[in-house]
């Protein structure tokens, strides 16, 4: 952040806009000069492979830079809303200043990637956060690094090698990477670039695999074996589904190398429609505490949770009860309709949770 | 949930729209509520209800890009006056002219501020937006009453309670007679001077009347949550002054060695008369919507266990509209369309024009009455009532102090209690 922007939000000129932040009269000069809110311009959106897009962005003066394995949270305004929803970065930490990428997997369910996949255009704002996440490398960096991953959640690993290749990393840097297939994989071109000297890039296509491939299936230890790692000796970082990293980390708790892992759930919202009312756990995430969902209103659930959540009319109508949704989907009991934005408000008396959701309670 | 609980819900059903809403649910949940029985059947009240739930479904659907452009555009006009109202304001020192036209630019936009922009956003007119600066939790307005507050007193107690003697706060703000059924204390012969005084300093009352003192008092608010409201309205209030009558005043202080001495008190007073013109205006609007005569009111018998039907039909019958141009409509933050807005309060105000035309086919079919009329007009009819009032009543049942009134509230209060022991 620049002076001019630490002045614009220093108390005194708080004091002069109170009880608006400098960035609501700033905003209206020009999207990108807000001095606290980070924004960006889309500089150019390419398609990849596998069906994902690669979004390069030029963020305003706001934003702190990212460290490779972080997220974001991006929104793009569609018809006057809002959509955020959460990507990682998968650029090297080594472009020039402020410029970074965001690559997302188009899902057929997901208003927001299947957006950016098809409409996003250059130029356009996007509204994101500070980069956040603890699945980073530490500093200094160790010669040695396994890095695994899984369908799409290769994008932060993506960043991880990209920033290590440019940096020169002079340590043995195996980079596991599993895919459907070849044409499911993301960054392939990349993929089959980014090979050196001191990179191993090591794929494995678990439903059509690679003619002559000597690894097949899902992960395995005998992979590891394989390919001469010492899980106990390598510091490694996982990311991707929920069942890749459940079977690297059982792997690690059984050589007691646990100590040595890092991981990272990339869990690509669903929403399911057709699903009887009452699936999922009701996450209230500022409580720590989570429930079955039962069909009943979030605030109801919320009470029955032994939270007291503000509440008026209970009928929709006064907003008292107005909270952040964090992530899931949630079903107006009047109007039936259906609302999946990540971080949206929502009224907790007259929404339902469609499978799994946290809330700000 | 508690069984017996005057609050309890196990039969609100929300998707289910025709129920009665959770807070109007009476301990003797057989007892049907008698709101709009003069003007149609219970048949009637519940196609009412869900042909008003249809016009709001329309319009929740059509919401869109026109809808943000609005809001914004009006955040644009209204920062652009504020900054150019504090500019000519500072450069008044210089000049009366400028002074004065600073005041009065300021005084406008901080109207569009308090009725526009911050009484609809934080109504969570543009919630489905997920811009968090127009965020109706977040939202804090140009105002000494903290939001937080407000949107309890408002939003829930006055536009759930509409109009229900004992329960909405809003009928003469504690402080006037508006109503036959209000019951008359001697302060009530004050009427008009009182209202007059309100009227200039609107937004001390507004937050005087969120803390909710009477609350307190009798007991049903606890001493940690009255603290808390005292506490919030002292914050806001002094970063309020702080912004108008030191921050601004101080950066006056540098014309001091030009123009002399009263340089800073030139500025103190023009914003003192921006806050004065915005408090005239936010009072005249929003007494022209509750208080002209033949708008009706209730008591809480009659509205227990309401259905749909009947909720919106209470909030029809308790509000009254100002008739007048597109630009008083805007200035006004659409409140001229009172009754548009306590049927649909969370639907984008600019709305409420193309939804009164449904509105009024449905007071045709139903043969309702539509409370509306110029400014003036209504004005004339608030004052009137205000001094009709503001008479000490023959009957000892109106008389708040009298013996037969004592007696009825001992008995109500001794009824309450053996029917809240039996359940």
């Amino acid at each position: 952040m620049g002076i001019l922007r630490t002045v614009l939000v220093s108390k005194p000129v708080r004091a002069l806009t109170s009880p608006h932040h400098p960035d609501h009269y700033l905003e209206r000069l020009h999207p990108l000069a807000t001095a606290e809110a980070v924004r960006a311009r889309v500089v150019d959106v390419r398609r990849e492979t596998g069906a994902a897009s690669t979004v390069e962005l030029q963020a305003n003066g706001a934003w702190r830079g990212f460290e490779p394995g972080q997220h974001v949270e991006f929104g793009v305004e569609v018809d006057g809303t809002r959509k955020v929803r959460v990507f990682s970065v998968s650029s090297s930490a080594h472009l020039h200043d402020r410029r970074f990428t965001v690559s997302v997997k188009a899902h057929p369910d997901g208003y927001v990637s299947q957006f950016l996949h098809r409409d996003l255009e250059r130029g356009t704002i996007v509204y994101l956060s500070q980069a956040q996440g603890e699945f980073v490398l530490p500093d200094p960096v160790p010669d040695d690094l396994l890095l695994i991953s899984g369908g799409s959640g290769i994008t932060p690993v993506m960043s991880m090698v990209r920033t290590l290749k440019d940096r020169g990393h002079a340590g043995h840097v195996t980079f596991l990477h599993y895919a459907r297939s070849r044409t499911d994989e993301m960054f392939t071109a990349d993929l089959d670039a980014l090979s050196s000297l001191n990179i191993d890039v090591v794929r494995i296509y678990t439903r059509e695999p690679a003619p002559g491939a000597q690894l097949r299936g899902r992960f395995h230890i005998d992979h590891l074996k394989h390919l001469g790692i010492d899980p106990t000796e390598t510091l490694t970082y996982v990311c991707g589904p929920a069942g890749l990293i459940a079977s690297v980390r059982d792997t690690y708790t059984d050589l007691g190398a646990a100590d040595r892992l890092r991981l990272e759930y990339f869990k690509v919202p669903s929403v399911d429609l057709e699903a009887a009312d009452a699936t999922g756990t009701l996450s209230f995430d500022t409580s720590g505490s989570e429930a079955a969902n039962t069909g009943a209103t979030i605030l109801e659930q919320a009470e029955a949770a032994g939270l007291s959540p503000e509440y008026g009319c209970r009928m929709g109508v006064c907003n008292t009860c107005a909270v952040k949704k964090l992530s899931g989907a949630v079903r107006h009991v009047v109007s039936g309709e259906v609302c999946a934005n990540t971080d949206e408000t929502i009224k907790i008396c007259v929404n339902v949770p469609v499978g799994d959701v946290a809330v700000a309670l | 949930m508690s069984k017996g609980h005057p609050r309890q819900l196990t039969h609100y059903d929300a998707s289910n729209h025709n129920q009665a809403p959770a807070p109007l649910v009476g301990l003797d949940t057989d007892k049907r509520a008698t709101v709009g029985l003069s003007y149609m059947t219970y048949e009637q009240l519940d196609e009412f209800g869900a042909e008003l739930d249809a016009v709001r479904q329309r319009v929740l659907d059509d919401l869109g890009q026109k809808d943000a452009d609005y809001i914004r555009r009006v955040i644009r006009v209204q920062q652009t006056a504020e900054v150019l109202g504090r500019i000519a304001v500072l450069a008044g020192v210089f000049n009366f002219w400028v002074l004065a036209a600073g005041a009065v630019l300021l005084g406008f936009s901080k109207i569009l501020e308090n009725m526009e922009i911050g009484h609809n956003v934080m109504h969570g007119q543009y919630d489905w937006m997920n811009d968090p600066m127009i965020d109706g939790r977040r939202y804090e307005w140009d105002n000494v009453a903290p939001a937080q507050d407000w949107k309890h007193g408002h939003n829930f107690i006055h536009h759930t309670y509409t109009n229900i003697h004992g329960k909405d706060r809003d009928i003469g703000y504690g402080l006037l007679r508006i109503d036959d059924d209000q019951p008359w204390y001697p302060n009530h012969r004050f009427n008009l001077p009182l209202a007059f005084l309100l009227m200039l300093f609107f937004e001390w009352g507004v937050m005087y009347h969120g803390l909710e003192l009477d609350e307190y008092l009798s007991r049903k608010m606890t001493k940690a949550e009255f603290g808390h409201r005292k506490s919030r309205a002292a914050r806001k209030a002094r970063r309020q002054v702080l912004k108008d009558y030191v921050a601004y005043p101080a950066i006056a202080a540098l014309a001091i060695p030009f123009v002399g001495w009263w340089a800073p008190l030139a500025v103190i007073g023009a914003t003192f008369v921006a806050n004065v013109i915005r408090n005239i205006w936010a009072f005249l609007i929003i007494f022209c919507g509750h208080f002209p005569a033949d708008v009706e009111t209730f008591h809480e018998e009659d509205a227990e266990n309401e259905t749909r039907g009947q909720w919106y039909l209470r909030q029809l019958l308790g509000s009254a509209n100002i008739s007048g141009s597109a630009p008083f409509h805007v200035l006004s933050g659409n409140l001229s369309h009172q009754i548009e807005h306590h049927l649909f309060p969370d639907i984008p105000a600019r709305r409420y024009p193309e939804v009164a035309k449904d509105v009024k086919l449905l007071v045709e079919k139903y043969g309702l009455k539509y409370n509306t009329g110029r400014l003036s007009k209504q004005l004339f009819s608030v004052a009137h009532q205000l001094a009709t009032y503001g008479k000490k009543p023959s009957d000892p049942y109106k008389q708040g102090r009298s013996p037969e009134s004592r007696a009825l509230r001992r008995a109500k209060r001794e009824a309450r209690e053996r029917e809240l022991a039996q359940a």
